[in-house]
Formats: structure tokens, sequence, C-alpha cells
């Protein structure tokens, strides 16, 4: 009757034999080779950079170069930048960001589930959500300015309005989407209202949530780096706000670099935190055929 | 020799359903329509009627497409009748009944819960502790033969271990009502053939009475002590038949048993001309 305690693929062992150890070293090898190649390409990247400028074919005045980029991060951080220490400019751009990410993915889940669960008030609001997502809301940064100040509120309701966005329309979705016979099946097994949607309606929708947060967080470093140009007291934007006017080429391309840095980080980040809640999914790692 | 013959709902009992008594299904004249999104009716069933005993097995075999499943939706309370009235142990169905449990014909295990908390669902909904749902749970898992595969996703396992799966979530709610939609359609024979050995098992020690939907009639005959077969859609029964085969059945060896192969003939004979009907039809839309 039990099919299934008969013997299974693991019990065979098969580590130890000549094809596993040959898959495994072609495995290595190909990253090897894959690796090298990423190196070699920044090497000529920079070098390429660093040489047209050196002999004259680019003016490092207006294009930089990576030496002098180098030196500048060097300045900043041994030295300070105009606004005070280095360190401080990232912390407040940091701060921006994280709130104005975190409050509008609170806002855009609530009203995408809320809106998600209720045909009617879809239907009501769908055309003036509509419109709103379609004005370029970058625009609205000097609005903020004018309203907020040049303080950190004005950069946080120019992310909010950037991410809950994004967040609302695929809150929304993921839960229109949620499959009807998961539904049916939970409603059979006796889930009340609320059980239906914390364990069947939410998790379903999260999919698609997470999916969301990955252009999210770019999107919020966005809102505040614009909101720093517009008018700011600190923070990255506003250094390369005066590393442009001072024509400073060095100074607009070391703080690309921090901000390149900071998105990785943070990009790591909700990796690490998609891989946590969406642990049952399938990984789209491939077998390797020996 | 015996043949089998359509009889009528009232001398319908099964056989080995001595005490009889009250049906614990019954659906009389109900007819049920659907307003399609084009804005169009769609009469899924009409005038249907039909009940099932307390402790029987029955099949409702017909066409592709011929409104079998609504006839579950109905009994479960997923959708409300039209026409006519649906009877769950005597009384009207309002709502979902607890005492109902339904496997669906797709996958209907939650993505999200390992093996072990998507069998424990229907106890944890129904409040109960965790300690003891969690208990219940290993305990079906181990017989439906999942013991091992506790924290395994169900993307991590085959289909028909995800069929057991869906089978121990339904039966921990020890069901009075078994409804199963086209349960095993989508595995492979021999899986199949399993499964459904498993499934005659499984029930013979809870003693509920189950209503079967499928188009295979094999399986059909196989597994019901009635089978009913519904006309294309929309549906109405077009006969019922006893199937008088001895259990404790085995159902890769019963189709060979002469009986089976006569009642197989009769009953087909009654299906074919609906099958037609549903292909002809079919066969014009596309057109």
């Amino acid at each position: 009757m039990n099919v299934l305690s008969s013997k299974t693929n693991e019990s065979i062992d098969v580590t130890g034999s000549v094809e596993v150890q040959a898959a495994t070293i072609r495995r290595r090898r190909q990253r090897l080779v894959v690796n090298g190649l990423r190196v070699l390409l920044l090497v000529v990247i920079i070098g390429g950079w660093e040489l047209t400028t050196r002999i004259g074919i680019v003016d490092p005045f207006f294009w930089s170069r990576p030496s002098g980029i180098w030196q500048q991060l060097v300045t900043w951080v041994t030295h300070g930048t105009a606004q005070g220490p280095l360190w401080a400019q990232i912390a407040i751009t940091l701060e921006e960001t994280i709130l104005g990410f975190v409050i509008g993915v609170a806002l855009g889940i609530a009203f995408g589930v809320l809106l998600g669960r209720n045909q009617f008030l879809a239907d009501i609001l769908s055309p003036y959500i509509k419109a709103a997502n379609s004005i370029p809301r970058v625009t609205l940064a000097p609005l903020f300015a004018i309203a907020l100040g040049l303080g950190v509120q004005s950069k946080v309701a120019l992310a909010v309005v950037l991410v809950f966005f994004i967040v609302f329309f695929n809150a929304f979705q993921g839960v229109r989407e949620v499959d009807r016979n998961l539904l049916a099946n939970a409603r059979i097994l006796g889930a009340s209202r609320r059980q239906l949607f914390t364990e069947v309606i939410l998790p379903s929708a999260l999919t698609w949530i997470i999916a969301s947060l990955h252009t999210s967080f770019s999107f919020a470093l966005v809102g505040a780096v614009v909101g720093e140009f517009i008018g700011a007291i600190g923070g990255i934007g506003l250094m390369i706000q005066n590393a442009g006017a001072t024509f400073n080429a060095n100074g607009v391309f070391a703080a690309m670099a921090i901000l390149a840095v900071v998105a990785l980080l943070s990009e790591a980040l909700v990796s690490a935190l998609e891989r946590r809640l969406l642990r049952w999914r399938p990984n789209t790692v491939n077998d390797i055929t020996i | 020799m015996n043949t089998a013959r359509p009889t009528t709902n009232s001398s319908s009992l099964p056989q080995n359903q001595a005490s009889g008594g009250e049906p614990v299904i019954e659906l009389r004249n109900v007819t049920k329509r659907f307003l399609t999104p084009a804005g169009q009716v769609y009469t899924a069933l009409r005038d249907l009627t039909l009940s099932v005993a307390p402790g029987e097995f029955c099949a409702v075999i017909g066409p592709t497409g011929c409104g079998k499943s609504t006839t579950l939706g109905l009994i479960s309370g997923l959708e409300p009748p039209s026409e006519g009235s649906v009877q769950v142990m005597g009384k009207p169905v309002q709502g979902i009944d607890p005492r109902i449990g339904y496997v669906f014909q797709t996958d209907a295990v939650f993505p999200w819960k390992n093996v072990l908390n998507n069998v424990a669902s229907g106890p944890l909904f129904r409040g109960v502790p965790k300690s003891e749902a969690f208990a219940r749970a290993r305990d079906w898992i181990a017989r439906v033969g999942l013991a091992g595969f506790e924290d395994r996703y169900p993307h991590q396992l085959s289909g028909g271990m995800r069929k057991r799966v869906a089978l121990a979530q339904t039966f921990i709610n020890e069901p009075q009502i078994l409804l199963m939609d086209e349960p095993f359609s989508a595995l492979d024979v021999q899986t199949r053939t399993l499964m459904e050995d498993e499934l005659l098992h499984l029930w013979s020690s809870l003693s509920a009475s189950v209503v079967f939907v499928t188009h295979d009639l094999e399986e059909a005959i196989s597994l019901a002590d009635r089978v009913c077969v519904l006309t294309a859609g929309p549906a109405t029964v077009k006969g019922i038949y006893t199937i008088d085969l001895p259990r404790p059945r085995k159902v890769a060896e019963i189709r060979f048993d002469p009986r089976f192969v006569q009642l197989y003939h009769d009953i087909w004979e009654d299906l074919r001309d609906e099958v037609m009907i549903s292909y002809e039809r079919t066969k014009q839309q596309n057109q």
C-alpha cells in the first residue's frame, strides 16, 4: 500500500563517483572563468577611462577620471564634505530613503489590499488612481519643498509618493489573483473570514508585494536624492548638487559611487528578506546534468 | 444472468446499506443558472433529483463540462441553487457545513505551507489547540503514507503525493460527507489506481457518504455503490445503476470481473449518447 517507503534517490550514494567529480570540476572551472572575465571587464573599463583622460582623448574636467574620483572619496572620508562629515550625509539620505520606503510600502499594502478586497471601492476609485499614476511624480518635488521645508519631511514625502504606487498596484493585483480553488478549499476546511485573509490571501499576495520591494527601494532612493537636489541642508543629493554647481565632475561621480554602494547593499537586504519569506517557492537554480 | 437496469431514486439504496434510513444528501428538482460575463444565462443543471444514503459511495458520471462539479458546489454550500432544494442531513444547506469535506480537481493545497501545516489546517482553522492539531496531522500523514515528508513544501512533492496531502487534509476533519471532484484525473494511470485503492481503504475506516464526480466510467464502477449518469449539459439524471460488486475491492483487479464488464457495457450504452451530444456541441462551437 505504501509506495513511498521504497528506495528513494538519496539512498544511492554516488558522491564519490567519477562522473560527479568531473561535473564538480567542470562547474568550478566555469565559475572561475566567469569571475575572471568580470574582473577583466572592470579593469578594461576603469583602465580605458583613466588612459583616455591621461592621453587627452577625453577631457577629465567634464568626464572626470577614476583616480580623481578616488582622490575625492579619500578627501571626503578624511576631511569631510562641504556640509560636514561624509557619514552624516549618508545618514541623512539613508534616513529619508528608509522612512519614505517604510511609509510608502505600508500605505501601498494597506490601500492595495483594501481595494483588492473591495470591488465597489475599486470601481469608484480606479479612474482617479490611473490618472494619479500617469503624472510623473518627481514633479511634486518643488511642491513638497515649498510645503514641507528643506528638512527631511519633504524628501520623505517624495519617496513615499514614488514608492506608494508601485507597491499599491502589486498588492492590489496580488490580492485579486488569489487562486479561487485555494479560497474554496480554505472555506471548506473551516477558515473564518479573518483566517482566509491571514492564511490565504496575504501569503498569496506576498509574492507580488515582495517582487515590488526591489524596485521600491531604488525609487525611494531616487525620491530622497531628487528632493535634496531641489532644496536641502544635507545629504548625498546636496553633495551632487554642490559638486555640479562648482564644476566638480569628480564630486558628482564620487557621490554616484556612494549611492551605488548604498543601493546594492539594500538590494541584498531585500533579497535576503525575499528568501526568508518566500521559502516555500520552488527555487530557480537548475540541476546540472551529469 | 442479471443485467443492471436503471433504477429510480426511491428504490436504489445500496445492498450493503441494510439500515437505509434518511438520505444524507438530497437534491430535489434542482436547477442552477449562471450569468456569464457576457450577460447571457447559462444553465448548468436542470431539474436534477438525486439522493445519497448514509455511508454510501455514489459516483456521478457524465460528459465533460456537463455540470458535475456544480452539483458538488451546491451540496458543499459554496453555491446556492437557483431553483429546487438541497438538503444535507435533513436540513436545507445554508453556507458551509463543517461536516463536509471536499477534495478538489486541481491542486488546492496551500503552496506556502509545508505538509504538516497543510494537513493541520482544518483543525487549526476550527480552533483545535496546536499540539493536538499537529499530533492528529502527523497521524494522518502517516496514514496516507507520507511519514518523513512533514516539512516538505508542495512544490517538492510529486502530483500523487500532493493528492495524498489533499486527502489527509480533508480526512483529518473527519467529514461525514465527502465530496470529490475528479480528484485523480490529473494523475498517471498507475498512480491513479494506487490512489483509488488508498481512497477505498481510508473510506472504509471513516464510514462517510461519498459523492465522487468523474468522467471515467471504469473509475466510477470500481469505486462506487451506485453510479449516477448525467446527461450532457444542462445536466439532469439519466439513469442510476447499483454496483453490486463485492467489497473490499482491488481496483486494479476488479475490472476483470465478468460482472464489472457487464455493468460497464450497460452503463456505457447510456453514457455514450450523452458523450456524443456533448462532443457534437463542442465541434459546432469550434466551427
